[in-house]
């Protein structure tokens, strides 16, 4: 059940094959069992439970919700969430409670989805899982082998997402098939009165039409996607999506978008200048609650006593004084570098060479992609990372900044240009390791991409993880576990 | 470029003294608590500081003095400028904070369409170019009282720009002559207030306020074309009275609604400008035109001592007199400006751009908005000496008060008097009353119902112009009593029998004719010597006991036969 795309598990509900209350069990189980991963920073079970139990008393009464009610959700940790804990990965946000849930999550809990917990993430999201800044869905998305897809900016809204870049951060959706990613884009699109940045124009739940005929399509392939670091396993993948188009009558061209490889360090500065900013709230003081007596808005002090409370920090100077230890004890060192790279920036003195001058950039980045679909391109096809899945002991290798740059180098100038863009898994690699292919596509234009994504999909026929096996067979679980930790010690 | 010496220093109740005619002020001065001296001593020392005029004490240079303004003005509106929170002055601490005021992490701003409309027609009242496309931008800095980090504005594309504001001094000597002065408005912008801090010195303790946090403010930038605190002062009164027409700022200075900076320089008149100081939180009409005055005179001092003037942010010690260096604000700042990722730019349209079909909800539309000005206070004084024939500086009076104007224009409908009858009772005696006791306009004892009758009682000669001050001030005292009650109550009717008045008249005559010699002798006659005629006469006359009142209403009498027969003379023979 476990394995099963949303449609089909939400068809076994509705079928009475399974209750809420069951699935979310086999969920917690799941989640309890892989625990050495660390994809979880908080797993409400008591709250998933009762939302289950209230799940499931829908269901006996035939009052269910819809194609969500009883599905088990898992939302990354800087979706702000009612009474959940929210921190981002952050010891700035530890114990941090959001009063309030962001527009995603309440939509998303309206149509009766159980929330498992709160899943990780580099502080701040500055690199890695759920939210889309730079890739961050869809290389996890490809890595993992389900689809990863990052709607149009503007689409989707961002209140209560804890920003990164908020002219770039968009809520990513991670499901097992493009019609799942379909469905729960269709309960998250929309105007939303708290964010001004979405479109006005309302977006109905819709059902993803099924694709026969690819014939009248045009593929665009960046030739600036073909980069030297790009895996021979890859770039293979790539070419064979790109032939199965063209055997299917598509038209196939090589296609320009000369500025995307500024698009790293352009995103260096406008992403530094942002976290910047947005981090400029984080003193340390204001957000992480003290004793439960204590009101949520309360004094700031220049008092050690109220100092202690809100936070760990002992200093009995100035504003400024305290704000720097308890800054600097919040953030990590990724967080301070860009802070204090991104202020650097912003000066008066630096503002025209830099932050205006990225901006430029970032607008000729976006223009290419203009350009490229008014000459007749229907979506583009990339690969979405260099590589397969790299083992943990490569990985932490590289320094973030490298790493990230890495990452992000096909995903990132997406962002730049606010269009929506989808992961979909393609085949394993050597290794059996999943690698997945990027469709991007025109602004507002996400169902259409969807529909060519879904019939890509069908065509490769990606091998499920079958996770009801794992669960069964408790030996499963401690191979992986062994080995996890062999390739810890490799 | 050296301003005139200004007949008055500051706002309102200054003008009404330098302009208003003191004739009526005679006797009763301390009762009625009108203190022109007083008034006018204060006037003269705030002229003291003046010194743009002045020849420098060293003898060789005129000094001028540079002064532009910030002016932040609270916008009113039932809620913030980007979140639901509502907006109210004095409520309990921290009681109208939502997520976003308190800058939750994750919540967004929502710009508030009053706001917008607020910021045009301001902007429109104040001749300036609306921007149909504006941005918004965040302002960096740490401080306690703003939660964010950074507050949003417009600093790159400001919502109005280019515009104008006049305002009108009085110089001179009586009679004085009203003179319009412009000063260049450069720009309105939109922009958040921030939190209060209350520093508790004794426990060390800083508490935080957010209650205001995030409530709309206009700034509006004053260029520098103001020469002393005066002008500035009156520039700031007149914004404030377009304001509160507008209805977009109660601009109400005490309660924080509207505060000035000023950036003040001074330099020799065609040389290069000076360096120059801000003074911060100017927060009160009484010492706006003080703190740049004195700070005026503290560039002089230091230059003319071979000092240097630092670019600085100084604050006025009001119990000193002076500007002191701010400390905290030490050490340059950079604000780090930029764009507010959060919200779109900030499309307005007019009647020809407005797109086909457009929801009304969600574009504002500048022509219409226009259409829909109120009358400004320029406008308002224009319509008061058109359809009253009242003087100019008059209608500066009316308007200076809170309620004032109204007041004034329901007394007129009720009654026959003159208008200008009306200004001279309203201007002097009524508004004399309430600053005696310090009352605004709608604390008046006296209604204008009640004024207006008390006038008409006047008008038709039913009382003299003495009684009715006495009537008055009656009125003043007991609340419910009607001003025919009060005359009837203490007889103070003019005798209309002119038999019996003459008759009156005849008894006292002949009971004092020395004193009717004196008086018959007296170059002017009696009426040109009032006051310093025969210093028995009054008195004689008051103390007859059964005419103790009546016996006021000779003089018009007596007026009136004197004027008949060329004085005295014939009135003499006749008996």
């Amino acid at each position: 059940m476990l394995g099963r795309t949303l449609r089909e598990v939400s068809a076994a509900l509705k079928q009475g094959q399974i209750t809420p209350t069951e699935l979310c069990q086999k969920c917690l189980s799941l989640i309890k069992k892989t625990k050495f991963l660390n994809a979880y920073i908080t797993v409400s079970e008591e709250v998933a439970l009762k939302q289950a139990e209230e799940s499931e008393k829908r269901y006996k009464k035939g009052r269910s919700l819809g194609d969500l009610d009883g599905i088990p959700i898992a939302v990354k940790d800087n979706f702000s969430t009612s009474g959940i804990e929210t921190t981002c990965a952050s010891n700035m946000l530890k114990g941090y409670v959001p009063p309030y849930n962001a527009t995603v999550v309440q939509k998303l809990l309206d149509q009766g989805a159980v929330l498992m917990g709160k899943t990780n993430l580099d502080e701040f999201a500055m690199g890695a899982l759920g939210s889309d800044t730079g890739g961050s869905t869809r290389n996890p998305a490809a890595h993992c082998g389900v689809v990863g897809f990052k709607p149009s900016y503007g689409l989707v809204s961002r209140h209560g997402l804890i920003p990164l870049v908020n002219s770039m951060d968009v809520p990513g959706i991670l499901t097992r098939c493009v019609d799942d990613a379909a469905i729960v884009l269709g309960m998250l699109a929309g105007h939303d009165p708290k964010d001004s940045t979405t479109i006005q124009d309302p977006v109905k739940p819709f059902t993803l039409p099924t694709l026969t005929d690819v014939s009248k399509l045009c593929i665009g392939i960046p030739k600036e996607y073909l980069a030297p670091e790009l895996s021979g396993e890859v770039r293979s993948f790539w070419s064979k999506a790109a032939n199965l188009f063209e055997s299917e009558g598509a038209k196939v061209i090589e296609v320009s978008l000369p500025h995307t490889s500024y698009s790293i360090v352009c995103y260096h500065v406008l992403c530094t200048s942002e976290v910047a900013s947005n981090m400029a709230r984080f003193d340390g003081l204001e957000y992480v609650l003290g004793d439960k007596e204590e009101e949520p808005l309360r004094t700031v002090s220049q008092n050690v006593n109220i100092g202690q409370k809100c936070h760990r920090c002992d200093i009995n100077v100035s504003t400024e004084a305290m704000y720097a230890a308890t800054r600097r004890e919040g953030f990590n060192d990724v967080v301070r570098g860009r802070i204090l790279a991104g202020n650097f920036f912003l000066l008066k003195e630096n503002y025209e060479n830099y932050f205006i001058k990225a901006q430029k950039v970032r607008r000729l980045i976006a223009n290419d992609f203009v350009k490229v679909f008014n000459s007749g391109v229907d979506v583009l096809l990339t690969p979405t990372t260099l590589r397969g899945a790299a083992p943990y002991l490569e990985f932490i290798k590289e320094d973030n900044r490298t790493r990230s740059a890495e990452d992000d180098i096909f995903t990132q100038a997406v962002n730049m240009a606010g269009l929506p863009a989808v992961s979909v898994p393609v085949a394993l690699s050597n290794l059996g390791l999943p690698i997945g292919l990027q469709f991007i596509g025109r602004a507002f234009c996400d169902q259409q991409l969807l529909k060519i994504a879904k019939w890509f999909e069908k065509q490769v026929q990606f091998p499920v993880i079958q996770l009801q096996e794992l669960m069964d067979d408790g030996s499963s679980i401690s191979e992986i576990e062994k080995l996890a930790s062999v390739s810890l010690k490799h | 470029m050296a301003a005139p010496m200004l007949r008055w220093w500051c706002l309102g109740r200054r003008w009404v003294l330098a302009c208003i005619d003191g004739g009526s002020r005679h006797g009763r001065g301390a009762a009625i608590g009108f203190t022109s001296s007083r008034k006018r001593g204060q006037t003269s020392v705030a002229q003291q500081p003046l010194i743009t005029s002045q020849k420098s004490r060293k003898g060789e240079h005129e000094w001028a003095a540079v002064v532009g303004l910030e002016i932040h003005a609270q916008i009113s509106s039932n809620s913030k400028l980007f979140s639901g929170s509502r907006v109210h002055f004095a409520a309990p601490p921290n009681s109208l904070v939502s997520f976003f005021d308190a800058s939750l992490p994750g919540t967004l701003p929502v710009l508030n369409r009053r706001c917008v409309e607020a910021a045009v027609m301001t902007g429109l009242a104040l001749n300036c170019r609306i921007n149909k496309k504006s941005l918004f931008d965040r302002k960096h800095y740490f401080y306690a009282d703003l939660p964010a980090g950074y507050q949003i504005t417009q600093q790159r594309l400001p919502i109005a720009v280019n515009g104008s504001l006049a305002y009108s001094v009085c110089v001179g000597k009586k009679p004085s002559r009203v003179i319009t002065k412009t000063v260049r408005i450069k720009q309105i912008q939109l922009e958040q207030d921030s939190g209060k801090s209350l520093h508790d010195e004794l426990r060390s303790q800083t508490l935080i306020d957010l209650n205001r946090a995030g409530v709309g403010l206009l700034e509006v930038v004053l260029e520098p074309d103001m020469s002393c605190g005066e002008e500035a002062a009156t520039a700031v009164r007149e914004l404030q009275l377009i304001l509160q027409a507008l209805g977009t700022s109660r601009a109400n200075m005490a309660e924080g609604q509207l505060r000035v900076d000023a950036n003040v320089s001074v330099h020799h008149p065609g040389e290069p400008l000076g360096v120059r100081t801000e003074v911060k939180n100017l927060n009160s009409a009484k010492f706006l035109a003080k703190a740049i005055d004195s700070e005026i005179e503290r560039q002089i001092h230091e230059l003319e001592n071979g000092r240097e003037i630092l670019n600085e942010t100084r604050s006025f010690d009001y119990k000193l007199g002076c500007t002191m260096p701010m400390r905290d604000k030490e050490g340059k700042q950079d604000y780090r400006f930029m764009p507010e990722p959060n919200l779109p730019p900030l499309l307005l349209y007019d009647t020809e751009s407005l797109p086909p079909g457009a929801d009304p909800q969600q574009v504002i539309n500048i022509d219409w908005i226009r259409e829909r000005l109120p009358e400004l206070p320029s406008e308002t004084r224009e319509r008061l000496i058109q359809q009253y024939g009242i003087l100019p500086e008059h209608s500066f009076a009316l308007l200076n008060e809170v309620g004032l104007l109204e007041f004034f224009q329901n007394v007129i409908k009720e009654t026959r008097a003159e208008p200008k009858k009306v200004t001279s009772w309203v201007l002097n005696i009524f508004l004399g009353f309430l600053k005696q006791q310090n009352l605004a306009v709608n604390e008046s004892p006296v209604t204008p119902s009640a004024l207006a009758e008390l006038l008409n009682l006047l008008d038709r000669k039913a009382i003299s112009s003495t009684a009715a001050k006495q009537v008055f001030e009656e009125l003043w005292r007991s609340e419910g009593k009607t001003p025919s009650q009060i005359v009837s109550e203490k007889q103070l009717e003019l005798m209309q029998d002119q038999e019996a008045l003459e008759r009156a008249c005849h008894t006292v005559m002949e009971g004092h004719p020395q004193v009717v010699m004196i008086t018959c002798s007296t170059e002017g006659g009696f009426l040109g010597s009032r006051g310093q005629g025969p210093p028995s006469w009054p008195a004689q006359g008051q103390r007859q006991p059964e005419h103790s009142a009546r016996s006021l209403s000779t003089a018009p009498l007596l007026s009136l036969k004197a004027q008949a027969n060329k004085g005295w003379p014939g009135y003499i023979r006749s008996p």
